[in-house]
């Protein structure tokens, strides 16, 4: 029924039909429910089960875990912070979980899920309308495909954002994250930085206020929670290593932080399933951890008097913070990361080694994921450069005359 | 004493970056970096001129231009202060720097002389090179941290434009928007990089 209706409206949107101009719209809703009867009739055959569609459809799926996750952490923590005794923030999204009538008990799990989600779902849903919005005018006025690539960055670019940022914002973000990003690059596979990396990084340079800083991360008024990198970063890493608990307490996700960095496990999950399809590049994720671990254990081997955070241990700075969504997920974006193996290897080593120096040694941000791996997309183009010269050079001495 | 020098040379590749926190240097930034090899090219002779001219400069001002630094010829020459000098003198240094660099590499390195071609003199009146001078006097540094700074100043511009280059020659083959084709979509990398390179801003080294 559903094919019949499409077929029935696809003469309104083929060239010179009434709604020409929104083609791509179309196209967009007939391949994301059909697949599309075409085959390649140039040259290059690839014969494979993996296509652009598949390939992102299993980074959805693998974000689903942390997703859930998110609504369920949120509620948890606002629960919690209303169960202490601070008064609601007499926002909308507690008034509607107030109309749901699902109460406010931190125990309960139904309860944390529907707050969380009366916070996360409407900034999600936000960011595929605005989000939507850009790919479709793009999409129209260039005339090419709406592009399964941008359900990750709409699906990432929420996980990223505190609960309590105000709705436009989000939507200007995303806004600058799709067009400067993306859509002047030239669209799904053209772009240099990771989209949602850049439109969180936007809104963090342009509203410091509403995006870091204590006040932001629970969806309570007047109740301030440090995330614990935060809280190392002021208190000196006793703060966390002295409780052991708190570390399992930051693997699993029950703290304050962005809505989907905060727990290691669920994301850990997706990982997995990333790994096993060959999705997510392995030796980005290794070489990731390998760089963490050697530059962590490198600053704690030198210490300091006055930095606390020199002392953080290599697996507390893989839990904290958003160290496994940006491995996991932001890194490993094939796109702006880089094209050869070895310069995959080179990349995450920097990557690994920057945010445990940003972390440590930069007063101005506690958080150094987001930063190292968008500098390490500016010098992934660098790098593969440089590998293919070194490869090439290697390959004249071996065989050119 | 070592560490310093390693603190203030890290600091002035990474925090201070010429090219992307200051924007100094952005004619030659944008116009020479759509080739690695040559955008590394002219990296490499930017730093090479500013190891030397800073240096020179600061001997320079801290010998004649500076207030009071005439008395060492004359007792009354202790109140005068030619540092309004600064501009003209820097700028002249620097111009024949240039020249001898560029005479020196013709007749001793003619390969990275045909190389480098029209960007060596460009380097005379590239601003990240003054930059690096009127830094120098802002913070009083000695003739060695101003060597050091120096060094700092041209690998951090040297690494800024070759990041450029590669990216501009993957966008090659991109289906950029034509409005924005050449230098528009430069200038929106450029801002872009800055923002990445803003992970090292607030270090204190």
């Amino acid at each position: 029924m559903l094919r019949r209706f499409l077929d029935k409206h696809a003469p309104a949107f083929a060239p010179g039909g009434r709604f020409a101009r929104l083609y791509p719209l179309y196209e967009a809703l007939d391949t994301f429910l059909y697949t599309p009867g075409q085959v390649t009739t140039g040259a290059a055959h690839v014969r494979d089960q993996v296509n652009m569609k598949r390939l992102m459809m299993t980074v959805v799926l693998g974000l689903t875990p942390a997703m859930f996750m998110a609504m369920f952490n949120t509620g948890y923590q606002a629960n919690l912070a209303l169960a202490a005794g601070f008064r609601a923030n007499g926002s909308w999204q507690y008034a509607l979980t107030t109309a749901l009538g699902v109460g406010f008990d931190p125990q309960n799990m139904f309860a944390n899920f529907v707050h969380g989600a009366a916070y996360y779902l409407p900034l999600f849903l936000l960011t595929f309308l605005v989000g939507g919005f850009w790919e479709t005018l793009f999409a129209s006025v260039r005339k090419h495909e709406i592009n399964e690539g941008f359900l990750i960055t709409g699906m990432l670019f929420p996980l990223l954002l505190p609960p309590n940022i105000p709705l436009w914002q989000a939507a200007l973000g995303i806004s600058f994250g799709v067009v400067v990003g993306k859509e002047i690059f030239g669209g799904v596979g053209y772009n240099i930085l990771n989209p949602a990396l850049t439109a969180r990084v936007f809104l963090f340079f342009a509203y410091p206020g509403q995006i870091s800083g204590n006040a932001c991360w629970v969806a309570v008024d007047g109740y301030s929670s440090a995330t614990p990198l935060a809280a190392a970063a002021e208190h000196g890493a006793g703060a966390l290593t002295g409780n052991p608990q708190l570390w399992w307490d930051a693997f699993y996700g029950w703290l304050p932080g962005s809505m989907g960095e905060t727990s290691a496990l669920a994301l850990g999950l997706g990982g997995v399933l990333l790994l096993v399809t060959g999705v997510a590049s392995a030796r980005i994720i290794f070489s990731i951890t390998l760089g963490t671990i050697a530059m962590s254990l490198l600053l704690n081997a030198v210490g300091s008097e006055t930095n606390a955070m020199m002392a953080l241990p290599f697996w507390w700075h893989m839990v904290i913070g958003g160290w496994a969504l940006g491995t996991i997920f932001m890194a490993t974006d094939p796109v702006s990361a880089p094209y050869s193996d070895r310069g995959k290897l080179i990349y995450g080593l920097a990557i690994g080694v920057l945010v445990v120096l940003v972390r440590a040694l930069n007063p101005a941000y506690p958080e150094g994921m987001m930063l190292s791996i968008l500098l390490m997309n500016v010098f992934a183009p660098l790098i593969d450069h440089y590998v293919v010269q070194a490869h090439t050079k290697k390959r004249m001495a071996r065989h050119g005359r | 004493m070592f560490e310093h020098y390693l603190s203030l040379s890290l600091k002035a590749i990474f925090v201070e970056n010429m090219a992307l926190a200051f924007f100094l240097g952005m004619c030659s930034f944008l116009a020479v970096s759509k080739k690695v090899e040559t955008a590394v090219g002219l990296g490499l002779a930017v730093t090479f001129v500013l190891v030397i001219t800073v240096p020179l400069n600061q001997a320079i001002y801290v010998g004649l231009l500076a207030p009071g630094a005439l008395s060492w010829l004359h007792a009354d020459l202790a109140t005068v202060d030619l540092s309004f000098l600064n501009f003209l003198t820097f700028i002249g240094t620097i111009a024949a720097m240039v020249q001898i660099v560029e005479m020196i590499l013709d007749k001793y390195a003619p390969g990275l002389y045909g190389a480098l071609g029209v960007f060596l003199p460009l380097i005379a009146v590239n601003c990240a090179i003054l930059g690096a001078s009127l830094f120098m006097v802002e913070r009083n540094y000695s003739l060695l941290e101003s060597a050091v700074y120096g060094f700092g100043s041209g690998i951090g511009w040297l690494m800024a434009i070759a990041a450029l280059a590669a990216i501009r020659q993957k966008l090659r083959f991109h289906n950029i928007p034509a409005p924005l084709r050449g230098l528009g979509i430069t200038f929106i990398i450029t801002g872009l990089m800055a923002i990445a390179f803003m992970a090292f801003a607030g270090i204190q080294l």
